[in-house]
């Protein structure tokens, strides 16, 4: 269950507070995100509409652990994570994060295998470990026959693919997409999308999308729509208290 | 080493950038081995030089001669073992471009003085036999092809002995008990070489070399021997044979000034370049390295690639100590005769690769720890 009222019952997964994102930019201060509450359940997949500058990929990244926040708290699974330390941050994203991003963000000299492989070189697995782990998420992804292949020799689709994959491979507490199908023709974004509900629907993961395209945000449980650095409505499918996914 | 692949990975990411920076570390390493030997080849001397041996010389210069009639003066000094004279022949085999140096020799003492220089004995008594005899070092040999027996012409260019051909029986090779000695001499017999000699030359030697029982009295000594021809025609000026090599070599000039003034000018300018090319590779992949503090690679970790990529690049580099193990003896026997034996240590292989180290560390560190630094927001932004 989706809330932005700040309501939320207190074992949400994600629990956010009187969140404030406030940039400088010469004397000015910007503010991009205003008191902003949000609590997210275990398995929910949210997405997260509004125009360019409302702050939507901001409050990805202080989800992600990549940034903090000028005032408010964001605890995830228990964790409070607004007043960890630089290293203390790094490390619960490692474990509790992770990332897709528009442009696949893979690392062009290394293959799928070891692009999946990297969050799992963070751990104390074993090589034979990581190898089956690896194999198991590129699997998943439709991937299994590919791993030997570099980014320059995957299509758009199968490299977003292969960024699922290496978000997924460490079994991670939540995904943070953002604009997952932003650099895809339909029919890729749409078996990326696919494959996003899957890991949703199958293996109960936890899903946050920042999208500009109305049909993607359409595969979301729960639609929220940033505007001003405000949470102002839940989508479509959902009641002004985003009273539950349907 | 789990994260190996993704420093290799990366190093080959351009290869033509990673060749060139590996060939620049190659060749610095390289003139780095090359002017560690030509320093070592010029302060060898000093080196090499047996502490219980001085050398004593006309106070005026080495070019002007003493008396014969030292000898066993010097000899009845109370410490001095046994004495020797040379003087510098200054021939010239074919072309004056095959130098090597020639000495007139004392066969009675040369051997009881220079032991370190080894002639087997029937080669040794061929030559006391032989008034035209000579023995030679054998990098010479090797230099000009020669063989015991073979007759050899030098026509010398002082004591007015120019129209005059000397000609020696090659009777016997020497080798030094060390590599590092000097296998380039050639010696020969006094008394053959005394009886060309003007009047004004008869009875006087170049130098002398003395050795004696205790190193410990080598002040003492050298100071009864310039004392006893204190205001006589011919003073002398002895010093250990240490001190005069030293001296023989200051006469070049300051070579360990200029060798190192040279090395330190290649490593900085390597150091600059290697710098550089570090910085635009981590630029040009500002975004992977905010891909991977996303992920969870700690700022250290991202430190400790570009790091690894630098010291990497400085380890292949020393290719160019290996080159110089292999081109500078082939460089060595061109240069016979003209340089001291050029002689690759330990000490200057272990020195090129603590170069390299320091190299590639002081190259890696500011663009490695400017992405240490990186913001993952900022560095994401970057397409």
């Amino acid at each position: 269950m989706v809330r932005v009222d700040g309501n939320g019952a207190a074992g949400s997964l994600i629990q956010v507070r009187g969140l404030d994102k406030t940039y400088r930019r010469g004397n000015e201060d910007i503010d991009v995100l205003q008191g902003l509450n949000l609590d997210v359940d275990k398995g929910d997949f949210v997405a997260f509409m509004g125009p360019s500058g409302s702050g939507k990929t901001t409050l990805l990244n202080l989800l992600g652990g990549l940034d903090v926040p000028t005032r408010g708290t964001i605890s995830v699974a228990g964790d409070e994570i607004t007043h960890m330390s630089r290293g203390k941050l790094t490390r619960w994203r490692a474990r509790h994060v992770g990332f897709i991003f528009q442009m696949y963000n893979l690392i062009p000299v290394l293959s799928a295998f070891h692009n999946v492989e990297l969050p799992l070189l963070l751990t104390k697995l074993s090589k034979a470990e990581r190898r089956k782990h690896v194999e198991t998420a590129l699997s998943i992804v439709g991937l299994g026959e590919r791993m030997r292949h570099y980014p320059r020799e995957l299509s758009g689709g199968q490299e977003q693919r292969v960024a699922i994959a290496r978000a997924i491979v460490a079994d991670p507490t939540f995904l943070l997409c953002d604009e997952p199908t932003g650099d895809l023709d339909r029919k890729s974004a749409d078996e990326v999308m696919d494959l996003v509900k899957r890991l949703v629907n199958e293996y109960g993961k936890t899903v946050l999308m920042v999208t500009h395209d109305p049909l993607v945000a359409r595969q979301a449980n729960t639609t929220l729509h940033l505007d001003k650095g405000v949470l102002v409505e839940a989508g479509a499918r959902q009641t002004a208290v985003a009273g539950g996914a349907s | 080493m789990k994260f190996s692949r993704l420093i290799l990975a990366n190093l080959f990411r351009k290869k033509a950038r990673l060749v060139l920076t590996i060939g620049s570390f190659a060749v610095a390493l390289f003139l780095f081995a090359l002017l560690g030997v030509v320093n070592d080849a010029f302060s060898r001397g000093a080196d090499v030089v047996s502490a219980d041996r001085l050398v004593s010389i006309n106070r005026t210069s080495i070019i002007n001669t003493i008396p014969l009639s030292y000898r066993d003066e010097i000899l009845r000094i109370p410490g001095v073992k046994y004495i020797t004279h040379d003087n510098w022949f200054g021939g010239v085999y074919q072309d004056p471009k095959n130098f090597f140096p020639q000495f007139v020799i004392d066969p009675e003492n040369q051997r009881q003085v220079f032991s370190e220089l080894i002639v087997p004995d029937d080669q040794w008594n061929a030559f006391l036999k032989d008034r035209q005899g000579a023995v030679v070092g054998a990098s010479t040999m090797e230099r000009f092809g020669w063989k015991i027996g073979d007759r050899i012409p030098i026509k010398t260019t002082i004591y007015g002995l120019q129209d005059k051909p000397f000609e020696f029986n090659i009777d016997g090779v020497y080798h030094g008990a060390k590599p590092e000695d000097d296998e380039t001499q050639f010696w020969f017999q006094w008394e053959y070489f005394k009886e060309s000699l003007a009047d004004r030359f008869q009875g006087q030697v170049g130098w002398y070399t003395i050795r004696i029982d205790n190193p410990d009295d080598a002040p003492r000594i050298a100071k009864a021997i310039d004392s006893k021809y204190m205001n006589s025609p011919y003073e002398t000026k002895t010093e250990t044979e240490s001190a005069f090599a030293q001296g023989w070599v200051k006469q070049f000039g300051n070579i360990k000034f200029l060798i190192m003034t040279i090395g330190t000018v290649v490593f900085f300018t390597l150091l600059l370049v290697t710098g550089n090319t570090m910085a635009i590779s981590v630029r040009e992949r500002t975004n992977e390295l905010g891909v991977l503090k996303a992920i969870g690679f700690s700022d250290r970790a991202v430190l400790g690639f570009i790091l690894g990529e630098s010291i990497t690049v400085a380890l292949a580099g020393c290719v160019g100590l290996l080159l110089a193990l292999v081109a500078i003896p082939v460089l060595s026997r061109s240069m016979a005769g003209l340089l001291p034996p050029l002689l690759v240590t330990a000490k200057t292989l272990v020195f090129g690769v603590l170069a390299a180290l320091i190299v590639g560390f002081a190259s890696g560190i500011l663009p490695a720890y400017s992405a240490m630094r990186l913001s993952v927001v900022n560095a994401l932004r970057r397409v």
